[in-house]
């Protein structure tokens, strides 16, 4: 379950430049691979693209070697589990009805809930860890455990594959870990996993794939090793840092970590 | 609040909904008895009994009944569809538009045969339909449900200076029934038109209710609802047109008869929560209830004269709902 895309433009209307000014990119099945770059970069366009709710001017898309427009929202549905950003429910909902809401693209308008769909909730809430919230109402969650109910949605979907934009914004440390700790788990399982973060050091660590984005074009794709090189991170983001390894312990040792120096680090 | 299963809860309103409907038959200017009521439904007993029942009390329950499940199940709908917990099926213009409608043709001394009024209304409120959509629409291909409540606001600002307008040149009859008209009253109910409202119900409430588990998507955001497998455009297109189309029947048969889509949906989930899949029903089942009530409470408390239906239910639900929402405000 990957993507591909190729030559990808797209312009928001009224817009005087492309958010996506010529993207070609290759999302490996089975891995994950983090999205980064600096703000207005055009990663949630991108995401937005690949995930066909937003149409590009030029180029094409392919999901599992089949063009996005082929896909039909049911079928990209029972693949692909999204976690977008900037959901609020206007009405009151609990935890349970939101998680099984995943099941819509396997249940339909009319079918009830069976075995196999109660089983999935059930799987879906227990991987994200929100059991114990299940009855609570969304607006009495805090901002973490809305974040865990909603990849809990994602999960129920039973996907191949994965999209998240920016899972852990405005989450605290453990909240955050927590997330990133379960996409490596997911991902080792032989999900597809594909973030939009602008955490460069969790993605360094937690991604197999980084593709930086810059100004509507790929920077840089590759490990990360290969795409956290001080100038280019340095150029893409216009400050500077200096790249160092992650100091350990635990299985991130020597990942390299981005390192933001003061303004007087330019000398 | 009462925990009971979904279908328990739907057999409570249908309870309820035949217990109103029996009382709306017994009461008014002559009181009846459960068994004369039988009797008379049956064809037996008193001539004159037989008469106001079947002819009068009969056909104005199952209208009212009728208008109540159609305002409350679009008001639900606008509702989940627009995001926004002060929509009612009033909210893109489809009664004012049905107020221009009624008031040109009472203006023009079109009222006729009892079927001018009604028929012009519904014309006039599917005319505001695809204005507004015309307007929102215009503003983008995507039909934006914040432009699509623009849009329906402007609309019906403009649609009631036309109505203020036409009711500068009236003469007092005209004026007097337009008014009546635009409160709301189920004064004029007969068969035929309970068998027009149908008409548009039935199927309507069909295709809502099969709109019932995209809706629910589409209220937590748009575009989850897509990521989750929903066709937004045209789950919004299909539960707006119904949505508009049902409350123009029932606007065209009975006036604009306020609160009851505003606040039924609302009651239903402070009690019950709002999933649609059990809001929509059930908020049709107690609109269906709650404004039989209302009309029987108007038929009654002034006797001889009725009150405005429209004055009934906010002076009956104003107070109810304000005392639902003191007791569970986080609710909402």
């Amino acid at each position: 379950m990957g993507w591909r895309a190729a030559n990808l433009v797209f312009r928001y209307p009224g817009a005087a430049t492309n958010a996506l000014d010529g993207v070609t990119l290759d999302v490996p099945p089975g891995l994950c691979t983090a999205l980064i770059g600096p703000n207005g970069a055009g990663k949630s366009t991108l995401l937005h693209t690949l995930l066909g709710t937003l149409t590009p001017r030029a180029g094409e898309v392919w999901l599992e070697s089949r063009p996005l427009a082929e896909w039909t929202r049911v079928a990209m549905a029972r693949r692909v589990g999204v976690v977008p950003q900037g959901e609020d429910a206007p009405f009151p909902m609990a935890v349970r009805e939101l998680v099984a809401m995943g099941r819509y693209p396997h249940l339909g308008a009319w079918r009830r809930e069976g075995d196999r769909d109660r089983r999935a909730i059930a799987e879906a809430m227990r991987l994200a860890d929100v059991e114990e919230l299940a009855e609570r109402s969304l607006a009495t969650l805090s901002g973490g455990e809305r974040q865990r109910a909603r990849l809990a949605r994602a999960l129920a979907q039973e996907p191949a594959a994965l999209a998240l934009d920016e899972p852990t914004v405005a989450l605290d440390i453990q909240h955050e870990m927590t997330i990133f700790e379960l996409l490596r788990t997911l991902s080792r399982e032989g999900r597809t996993v594909l973030l939009v973060t602008h955490h460069l050091n969790l993605a360094a660590r937690y991604a197999d794939r980084l593709v930086l984005m810059h100004r509507g074009r790929v920077a840089a794709a590759g490990t990360p090793a290969e795409v956290l090189v001080r100038e280019r991170v340095e150029a893409v983001y216009g400050w500077p840092v200096a790249i160092v390894p992650h100091p350990g312990p635990g299985p991130d040792a020597g990942a390299p970590q981005v390192v933001a120096l003061s303004a007087a680090g330019r000398l | 609040m009462i925990r009971l299963r979904p279908a328990a809860r739907l057999l409570l309103l249908v309870v309820l909904l035949l217990v109103t409907f029996l009382l709306a038959v017994r009461l008014g200017a002559v009181r009846l008895e459960v068994g004369q009521v039988l009797d008379a439904v049956l064809g037996r007993g008193d001539p004159t009994t037989v008469a106001i029942v079947r002819g009068l009390r009969l056909p104005r329950a199952v209208q009212t009944a009728l208008v109540g499940a159609a305002l409350a199940i679009s008001g639900a709908t606008f509702q989940a569809l627009l995001r926004n917990a002060l929509a009612d099926p009033y909210v893109l213009g489809v009664s004012s538009g049905a107020a221009v409608g009624a008031v040109a043709a009472v203006g023009f001394g079109l009222a006729v045969s009892p079927w001018t009024v009604p028929a012009a209304a519904f014309v006039g409120a599917v005319v505001a339909m695809f204005v507004v959509f015309r307007i929102a629409a215009g503003a983008g291909p995507a039909l934006d449900t914040r432009t699509l409540l623009l849009a329906g606001v402007v609309a019906s600002a403009f649609f009631n200076a036309v109505i203020l307008l036409a009711l500068t040149f009236a003469d007092a009859e005209a004026f007097r029934s337009a008014i009546f008209w635009m409160m709301g009253s189920t004064a004029g109910a007969s068969w035929p038109r309970v068998l027009a409202l149908l008409v548009y119900l039935v199927p309507g409430l069909l295709v809502l209710l099969a709109l019932a588990r995209p809706l629910n998507l589409m209220a937590v955001g748009e575009r989850t609802a897509a990521y989750l497998g929903t066709r937004v455009a045209r789950t919004r297109l299909l539960a707006y047109a119904t949505a508009s189309l049902v409350t123009a029947a029932a606007v065209a048969v009975s006036g604009a008869i306020g609160f009851v889509g505003l606040v039924i949906p609302h009651v239903v989930r402070l009690l019950w929560g709002s999933d649609n899949r059990f809001l929509l029903p059930a908020s049709a089942l107690l609109g269906a209830s709650f404004l039989m009530l209302a009309d029987a409470i108007a038929r009654t408390v002034a006797a001889p004269a009725e009150l405005p239906l429209g004055v009934v239910t906010a002076f009956v639900g104003v107070p109810f709902f304000a005392w639902l929402l003191r007791r569970r405000p986080a609710a909402l």
